[in-house]
Order: structure tokens, then C-alpha cells, then sequence
């Protein structure tokens, strides 16, 4: 088998605040191969954007990566200089937001966005090419009338059509790597739904690896094969999709689970995990969650490691739920 | 947009007419100008022709219906002292001052909003830093302090320009001005840096601060995730969002250039209108006063009209359509 397209080792980013060291990614692995889709799941806080942002290199002081190596396709690019890495961005790389009103510039035509994401790569297109490009691309994640909505300014745009526009602006220079951090979190659910639908659909036919930031566990159940649950920074489980949010192990997993309105009975009152998610500033040594877990106990204050419980499975706690867990 | 600028005009109409009103009041309130204007030792007779003759023996509203009577007519009055008509008189004295706030505004656009967009691009560096505390100088410094000392140090020591005056102007397409002969440069140099600085200060701050709201907004990380250069983020991509503030400011501030450029050029000895408004305010030569006033007002309306419809275009959200009132 070859290299994966991306593979995360050991990831550490930190800011340096006035206020102390907060560190948003402590130690995050996993990988993503061509074509699969990967659900980084977690609640706000967890450091699932700070992770995307780290891969494509957009950490901004008072933040820096203080460890672990990035390997896009064999190559580490974590501390790769500027010029190399704005060079893999938007052209190998790519992101998408989470606010569609806030990622396209007010005050220029999107034919400018689009055509200056072509040429920032590819200087010896002419504009012509880079604008049939433009309006193909758009064509491609269902925008009606490509050629005359080039012209247009992004507030005539609606919330689920600016994130299109987003969406075919990463797609321009048909990237390897897709990072979606909550790109459909600000729309409504059908066109949620049909956002979800095509951009499954262009993963699989061109071979893009797309990780998915999001905190809707029903948008990773239809849409990753693999998922990762963090929390404060770690990953504290991760395997295949239908694995996890079948026979959750870790106790956060399950809470999670458990708090999506569908799973509780009707009528009675929403099940929730108690307590807050702790500041990163002031972290209590051991599991970060035992302080809302009710599995927790003395060896707890002691930081897990990951185990492999059952073969596909990595799971970062002391006392994992195995009691549903097929074998 | 020609609603919009009728409604706009129609708007100017009722502030001139307001403001001559309170002008005429203010001016009758402060004194009487033929105390000033009439020699002590003339006789009564010679005295009530004289008052005749500028038609200050008639009841202030009386005064009024002539004035605006003449004004349809576009004459505004002649001034008491040079007994000459009082919008010649200004529009004599007008170039000189609109040269010298065009070559100010120049100066603190093209020094301020670089200086300002690289303080918000760094705000940690030393060069930022001092940039800032700069701007504070000049904020807080007063005018006239400073065109003094840039007499003392540029005319007087180093000997470098000169201190006093208009340059040679020259003629170019139809236009009399002394921003084009070398002399004339040498002479508008350090009127119009004096007059710039506070501006500068102003543009600077204010570029600095959209520089770094906007280099927050996700736009712009959206911009580098594509791959652009930081160059092409932050010249295209920041610079036509900060322009927007800028231009309203610049355009209300152009005004104000124009209308207060009273103590540069009583310090510099520019022969602009600021110092003939203040010799007219002495002598309580109520037309030119009001002239210029209507002058000025109009000055304000037209720049502000213009900013508008500027805005429009940098900023595609705006319809002038919908501005309604």
C-alpha cells in the first residue's frame, strides 16, 4: 500500500499568551488516505480547527507547532519555509470555513477570488483559461448560471451558495487534501444535505482525502469512514465510523452520543455530560475529562495512553467500555 | 442616484439659507463694523452717508431680503473694507488655498496610509511602535508651534526653503497654479507638511487600526489558504477594505483643510482665504464673511456628494438607491 496522503504524528501546537501556554493540540496522530474521508469530531474548544490549521500551515503568532511532523504525501511540512508551503496552499492543500458570510471578500467580484486562486499557482495561465476554470468549477458544486454569477459580488449570494463558491474556490486547483472546518455548521439541513452529497461525490471520483471538522456526530455518521473524537487538545478515540458511534468505548464518545436529541426517549429530559469542557489554560494533570466522567477513578489523575482495545481501535482511557463491543 | 442627488442639492439649499441667517445675527450681535470702519473724527453727515452707502441703516431683516435679493442675482455683497465684490474677493485668494490643501492631503494620504497600513501589518515591531508614538506628536503638537519651528529649522538654519509665501505659478490646462514651477514646490513644501500633519496622524491611525481589524477577518485567512502571497492579501485583499473608511474621512477632512487652513497660512503668510477670513472677522466685513461661509458650505456639500458616490464604488454593497433622507 502506498503513503497515505496525510499522516499526523504526535501534533503539537501551542499559543504562548500573556496569560500562560495554552496548548490546543497535544499530541494528535492519525491518518487519511486517498479518497477517504476523515470526521475530526469535538466539542468547541477541542482544537479540531487549530489541527486544520496547523496542516495547512496558518498557525498565527502568538501560536507555533512545537512538535510532531505533518507528512503530506511523504513529505514532513511542518517548519517548511513560507514560500514552499504558500506554494502546497490552496494548490495541493485546501480549506474551507465554517462562516460562508465571512470567508469571500465583500469588496471583490468573485471571477477576482476565483481567477487570483488560479493564477497564484499557475502564472502562465491566461485569465481566459483561469475563468472558463472558474466557472466550470462552479458548474461542478451546482451553482446555476456559472458564467454570468462570476460577475457577481458575494453579498448577492445566499449563505448555502457562498459556501459553494468557497467550496469550488478549494477545488480549483484539484488539491489532494480537502480540510472542511464546519463548512456546513451556518447552513440550513437540505442544503447541508446536498453540500454533503457532492462533496462526498468529489472525493470519491477524484481521489481528494478530505478531513471534516465538524461537532454534528449525524454529519460524520453519513459522510467520514474513519472518525476522530478529541478532547482538550488529544484525540481520545478514533476507528472506523459505524465502529465508533455504534460501541463507543471512551466515556466522552458515549456522552456525546447520548446528547444527540434523536438517542433520548421523547419527553424526557435531554441527556447531556455534566459540566464544562476545562480551560486550556488551566488543564488538570491526568484525563482531561475525568472531572465529568462518572467511570473516572484515582488512576485517572495519571495521563492515559493510547490502547488498542479491539484491533481498529485507539482509545485514550483507563477504563474503556468493552462490555457492548463485539469482539 | 439622481434622486439621490436631487435630494441631496435640495438639502444644501435649506443649510445655506440657514446659515446666512445665523451668520447675519452673529455678525449684528458681535458689533457695530462702522465703529471700525469710519474714521473717529468725521462728522455726522459724512457718517450717515457712509452707513447709507452699505446699506446698514435698515432694519437687520431688511438687510437680509437684499442680500439674499442680490445673492439669485450671484452677488453677495462687496466687502465694506476693499469695497470690492466679496466673491471676487475670495475666489481671488481660493486657488491658493485649495493648492495648499491638495498638496497637504496628498502628503498625508501617501506618507500616512503606508506608515499606518505597516504598523497594523506589525504591530509588535520598533518601527511600528515609534510610527505610532509619531502619530501622536502630531496629534497633540499645535500647528502653529510646529510651522514655526519648521521655519526656524528648514528657513532660517539649514536654509534649505523658503519661509514665506507663494511661489511662481504657471498655467497648466487652464488651471493657475504653483504646484508645477520648482519655486512654487520649494514655497508650498513646509506649508503643506505643517498643514499635513495632524491629517497624516489622523489617516495613519486610522489605516492602522483597519489593517489589523481586518487582517483578523477570515477572508483574509481564506485569501492565504488559497495560496496567495501576503503581498497580493494584503494590497488587494485588506487595502480595498481599509480604503473604505479612509475615503469617508479624507473627504470630510479635505473639507477641513480648506475651511481651517487659518493658521498655516497666517504662519507661513500664504495669501489664501483663511487669512482673509480672519481679517475680515476683525473688521466685522459681514459680506465676505458670509461669502466665504456659503463658500466653504457649498465646498463641504460637493466633497461630501462626491465621497458618496465614491463609496458606492468601492463598496458594492452600498446602493445609492436605498440612502434614503
Amino acid at each position: 500500500m502506498s503513503d497515505p496522503t496525510l499522516l499526523v504524528e504526535d501534533l503539537r501546537t501551542a499559543f504562548y499568551t500573556k496569560a500562560g501556554v495554552i496548548r490546543a493540540v497535544d499530541g494528535v496522530s492519525f491518518q487519511v488516505g486517498r479518497g477517504k474521508i476523515l470526521g475530526l469530531v469535538g466539542e468547541s474548544g477541542s482544537g479540531k480547527s487549530v489541527t486544520g490549521f496547523s496542516i495547512m500551515g496558518l498557525v498565527d503568532p502568538p501560536g507555533r507547532i512545537d512538535g510532531g511532523r505533518i507528512l503530506f504525501q511523504g513529505r514532513n511540512i511542518v517548519g517548511l519555509p513560507e514560500p514552499e508551503m504558500r506554494a502546497l496552499r490552496g494548490s495541493r492543500l485546501a480549506m474551507i470555513f465554517q462562516d460562508p458570510m465571512m470567508t469571500l471578500n465583500p469588496v471583490l467580484r468573485i471571477d477576482t477570488q476565483m481567477i487570483e486562486a488560479v493564477k497564484a499557482h499557475h502564472p502562465e495561465v491566461s485569465d481566459a483559461e483561469a475563468r472558463a476554470r472558474a466557472r466550470d468549477t462552479l458548474g461542478q458544486v451546482g451553482i446555476p448560471s456559472p458564467d454570468e454569477r462570476l460577475k457577481s459580488y458575494p453579498h448577492q449570494f445566499s449563505g448555502g451558495m457562498r459556501q459553494r463558491v468557497a467550496i469550488a474556490t478549494a477545488l480549483l486547483n484539484k488539491p489532494d487534501l480537502i480540510i472542511a472546518d464546519e463548512p456546513t455548521t451556518a447552513l440550513d439541513v437540505t442544503i447541508q444535505g446536498q453540500i454533503l452529497f457532492e462533496v462526498q461525490k468529489l472525493a470519491r471520483q477524484t481521489g481528494t482525502a478530505l478531513i471534516w471538522i465538524t461537532h454534528d456526530l449525524s454529519v460524520v455518521a453519513s459522510l467520514a469512514d474513519e472518525v476522530c473524537v478529541m478532547y482538550a487538545g488529544r484525540v481520545v478515540e478514533q476507528g472506523s465510523v459505524d465502529d465508533v458511534l455504534d460501541h463507543p468505548t471512551h466515556p466522552y464518545t458515549e456522552g456525546l452520543l447520548r446528547s444527540v436529541p434523536s438517542a433520548n426517549p421523547r419527553g424526557q429530559p435531554l441527556r447531556q455530560i455534566p459540566g464544562m469542557t476545562p480551560s486550556l489554560l488551566r488543564l488538570p494533570p491526568g484525563c482531561a475529562f475525568r472531572q465529568r466522567c462518572e467511570r473516572a477513578s484515582a488512576v485517572c489523575a495519571t495521563a492515559p495512553e493510547i490502547t488498542v482495545p479491539v484491533p481498529g481501535r485507539r482509545v485514550r482511557c483507563f477504563h474503556p467500555i468493552l462490555a457492548t463491543v463485539p469482539a | 442616484m439622481t434622486v439621490f442627488i436631487i435630494r441631496r442639492l435640495m438639502q444644501t439649499a435649506i443649510v445655506l439659507v440657514v446659515m446666512s441667517m445665523i451668520v447675519f445675527v452673529g455678525v449684528f450681535a458681535i458689533g457695530d463694523p462702522t465703529a471700525i470702519l469710519i474714521s473717529a473724527d468725521s462728522d455726522m453727515i459724512e457718517r450717515e452717508r457712509a452707513i447709507a452707502a452699505l446699506g446698514l441703516d435698515k432694519p437687520l431683516w431688511e438687510q437680509y431680503l437684499y442680500f439674499v435679493g442680490g445673492a439669485f442675482r450671484g452677488d453677495l455683497g462687496k466687502s465694506f473694507v476693499f469695497n470690492m465684490p466679496a466673491l471676487q474677493l475670495i475666489l481671488q485668494r481660493l486657488p491658493a488655498t485649495l493648492e495648499l490643501a491638495f498638496a497637504a492631503l496628498v502628503i498625508a494620504i501617501f506618507v500616512g496610509v503606508p506608515l499606518g497600513m505597516y504598523a497594523g501589518y506589525r504591530p509588535e515591531s520598533p518601527v511600528s511602535k515609534a510610527i505610532m508614538a509619531g502619530s501622536i506628536l502630531g496629534f497633540s503638537l499645535p500647528t502653529f508651534w510646529v510651522g514655526l519651528m519648521m521655519i526656524m529649522v528648514f528657513a532660517v538654519q539649514l536654509g534649505w526653503l523658503p519661509s514665506t509665501g507663494r511661489g511662481h505659478t504657471a498655467t497648466v490646462f487652464g488651471v493657475t497654479t504653483s504646484l508645477v514651477t520648482p519655486d512654487g514646490l520649494a514655497h508650498v513644501l513646509l506649508p503643506a507638511v505643517n498643514l499635513a500633519l495632524l491629517k497624516l496622524s489622523l489617516v495613519c491611525r486610522l489605516a492602522r487600526a483597519g489593517m489589523r481589524e481586518n487582517m483578523l477577518m477570515d477572508y483574509v485567512k481564506f485569501a492565504r489558504a488559497k495560496g496567495l502571497t501576503a503581498r497580493r492579501v494584503v494590497m488587494v485583499h485588506v487595502f480595498k477594505n481599509i480604503l473604505i473608511p479612509l475615503v469617508t474621512v479624507t473627504g470630510l477632512e479635505l473639507g477641513n483643510l480648506i475651511a481651517f487652513s487659518v493658521v498655516t497660512e497666517t504662519v507661513f503668510a500664504w495669501p489664501g482665504m483663511g487669512k482673509l477670513i480672519i481679517d475680515s472677522i476683525n473688521n466685522l466685513d459681514r459680506p465676505v464673511i458670509v461669502a466665504y461661509l456659503l463658500v466653504t458650505v457649498s465646498m463641504f456639500v460637493f466633497i461630501n456628494l462626491a465621497v458618496d458616490i465614491l463609496y458606492s464604488v468601492l463598496d458594492p454593497r452600498v446602493r445609492l438607491s436605498e440612502a434614503k433622507g
